[in-house]
């Protein structure tokens, strides 16, 4: 495989010139990552990965009913399919080990075609050190025409102590396909490790992918990911993306629409207190005529919580009759969160509709209020309307157990927060 | 049940209510009327305990106990209800969830057993008849979307759900087509029982051909100008409250006077 080798050493050249990115940076102006550089992570080891007692049953808690008989689970970003269940994925369809598919000659072509097109290795640090060391992770592939009946999750589970994993995901839906998939990060403990992880979405003329990232990561760990994304013509792609858990988190989203008609949703909600730190970079990238993007981001930032949201809308000269919408909405339940939030709209086009706005607010008194004179104490009419607030973008989610998994989530932080 | 006396209100430093008196007894309806800026609207939000009031005399007796020590919440769970005259909306929280929510609070306050969800589908549904509303309303946002009358009989909903023992309708006819006015009113009616007590806040003497005051109070400049029975809201419809204004003003006068 010598193109992967290339591919290899060629990021892992980028990442000895880049490095990781100071604060000097513009894109990471709000997000120090020193702290990852100054803790001496390992990357995790097949042999260890496989020799680590896990029980399914540990897991349990983390997957969801609808998905129990397609599921991939890697642990520390490495599959491990003695704890995977493939049976309702179809047959036509593949989801496999990322190292397998480069090596299996059925596959290989298709990743050799779009491995590292997407995910930008030669700006992007965090990128091309997850390129530099590219084998791990999963490989998504539907053909024409082929429906994903049962949603795939993709489980990423963590337990290592200063363990750094770096899974890779190449997903490539053929025309016309349609597919659900799932993706989560999580931990069985509380130990600090760090996860760098790198998804590439490649949808072919007609496809329709619907897409849910939700990272409830180790509030110790350190969390950066990239999902990139690039559209065919008449193409759906769908994403919800939850922000929960890490110390620090990063995001890059990135969509392209290079093909005419397409249309993507990217939403998310990031939920951080105490001195959690989240940061979204996102850049929906409108390159040819027809296209649409919705984009609904919300927030709730509590203790001394912080959180970034930049956004970024290019609608290019061949973008006519673009229609792009982004809203960034966040709520502060502390006077010491803070959030630093930039949506960008940068037009070339004449013809198109675009709109955006952000907003960073507290709740409303006249809504607080309203549930008191119901009867209701004013510690859970505050968590009631912060849940509907985040109820907004959790109802997106289509997966009945993920989206109670989260309403839960949401309910006990902020119980945890009247305990406190 | 309710005994206001020599109350004193207002907000951001103005003084909107000058002295007002009334009691409410179980089994009662009485009517609060008046031009605008009479101060009816401010006399409810005082009694549910809007934190942009301040009381600055008087007292408030709710069965005996002193109200205004009370915060909203609690008013609530003993029974003093408000339909607001601008229902608010709460985006993400489902009618029922939030329904749910207020019921088991008021249960719980009262040391009964909270109802799962699908007791409190089955009680929601039998509650619902009285306001003609159905299903549908129930997985909606609260509020959220709904028209004017929508959002006021699901005011009348949550009353039906939660039995006040005191219900404060602030404006609750305001912007009503006939047919709401009906339904709204129908509601009131089949909900007012000799062991609970309605107020009714409204301009207009509309309202009262459907729910039926045996008294009717008649506000000007934060005072109560006149008194009498479901006739005085006639006479009013006949008169305007022009020539109440007069009255108050030399009312408000000798309250000015008497401080």
């Amino acid at each position: 495989m010598a193109w992967l080798h290339r591919l290899r050493a060629t990021a892992m050249d980028q990442f000895a010139e880049l490095g990781f990115p100071s604060v000097k940076d513009e894109e990471w102006k709000y997000t120090n990552v020193a702290p990852i550089a100054a803790i001496d992570f390992k990357p995790a080891l097949s042999q260890t990965v496989a020799d680590t007692e896990l029980e399914r049953e540990q897991l349990t808690p983390l997957r969801c009913v609808e998905t129990a008989q397609s599921e991939l689970i890697f642990l520390n970003g490495i599959l491990r399919k003695d704890l995977s269940s493939f049976a309702a994925i179809s047959e036509e369809i593949v989801a496999m080990d990322l190292s397998e598919a480069i090596a299996d000659e059925r596959y290989r072509e298709i990743v050799w075609k779009y491995l590292a097109q997407q995910a930008d290795y030669v700006a992007d640090g965090f990128t091309a050190l997850n390129t530099a060391l590219v084998s791990h992770g999963a490989f998504v592939y539907l053909p024409k025409n082929a429906v994903m009946k049962t949603p795939l999750h993709l489980l990423f589970v963590s337990d290592g102590v200063q363990t750094a994993s770096f899974p890779r995901v190449l997903v490539v839906a053929g025309e016309n396909s349609s597919a659900t998939l799932l993706e989560s990060f999580v931990s069985v403990n509380d130990s600090r490790y760090f996860t760098n992880a790198v998804v590439e979405i490649v949808l072919k003329d007609g496809a329709r992918l619907e897409h849910y990232k939700v990272q409830r990561e180790s509030v110790e760990a350190f969390h950066v990911a990239t999902t990139a994304a690039d559209l065919g013509a008449n193409s759906s792609y769908n994403t919800t993306t939850i922000n929960f858990g890490a110390k620090l988190s990063r995001h890059d989203i990135h969509v392209t629409m290079d093909n005419e008609a397409a249309e993507c949703w990217v939403d998310g909600l990031y939920l951080v207190t105490g001195t959690q730190h989240t940061d979204t970079h996102s850049v929906i990238d409108h390159r040819k005529p027809h296209c649409t993007s919705h984009q609904l981001y919300k927030g709730i930032l509590d203790g001394k919580s912080r959180a970034v949201f930049n956004g970024k809308i290019f609608v290019r000269h061949d973008a006519q009759k673009t229609d792009a919408m982004q809203t960034n909405k966040n709520l502060l339940l502390s006077n010491d969160a803070r959030v630093d939030t930039k949506p960008q709209l940068e037009i070339l086009a004449d013809d198109v509709k675009c709109a955006h706005g952000a907003a960073v607010g507290q709740i409303e008194e006249d809504e607080l209020f309203y549930l008191e004179t119901r009867g209701i104490h004013p510690d859970l009419a505050r968590n009631l309307l912060t849940y509907g607030f985040a109820e907004e973008v959790i109802g997106k989610i289509k997966i009945d157990s993920i989206r109670e998994q989260l309403d839960e989530a949401v309910l006990h932080r902020l119980n945890a927060r009247l305990e406190a | 049940m309710l005994e206001i006396k020599n109350l004193y209100a207002g907000i951001d430093g103005n003084e909107i209510l000058k002295g007002i008196n009334l009691t409410v007894k179980k089994g009662e309806i009485h009517a609060i009327m008046g031009p605008n800026g009479s101060g009816k609207s401010t006399l409810a939000k005082v009694l549910a305990g809007h934190p942009a009031y301040q009381v600055t005399k008087g007292e408030v007796l709710y069965e005996g106990k002193n109200l205004l020590e009370m915060p909203p919440d609690e008013r609530a769970r003993e029974g003093v209800f408000m339909a607001f005259q601008y229902p608010i909306e709460v985006p993400g929280v489902s009618n029922a969830q939030f329904l749910r929510l207020a019921y088991n609070e008021k249960r719980k306050h009262l040391g009964e057993e909270e109802l799962d969800p699908l007791e409190f589908k089955d009680l929601l549904k039998e509650r619902a008849k009285v306001v003609e509303m159905d299903a549908s309303f129930m997985t909606r946002s609260v509020n959220e979307g709904f028209s004017g009358g929508e959002k006021k009989r699901n005011e009348i909903l949550q009353m039906a759900v939660l039995e006040p023992k005191l219900a404060v309708l602030d404006e609750t006819d305001s912007g009503l087509d006939i047919d709401a006015l009906r339904i709204v009113a129908g509601g009131v009616n089949q909900l007012h029982n000799p062991e609970n007590a309605v107020i009714l806040v409204t301009h207009y003497q509309r309202l009262l051909d459907y729910i039926v005051p045996q008294f009717v109070h008649v506000l000007a400049n934060g005072r109560i100008a006149k008194e009498g029975g479901k006739e005085l809201a006639l006479e009013l419809e006949q008169k305007g409250y022009d020539w109440l204004k007069a009255t108050a003003s030399e009312t408000g006068g000798v309250g000015a006077q008497a401080k």
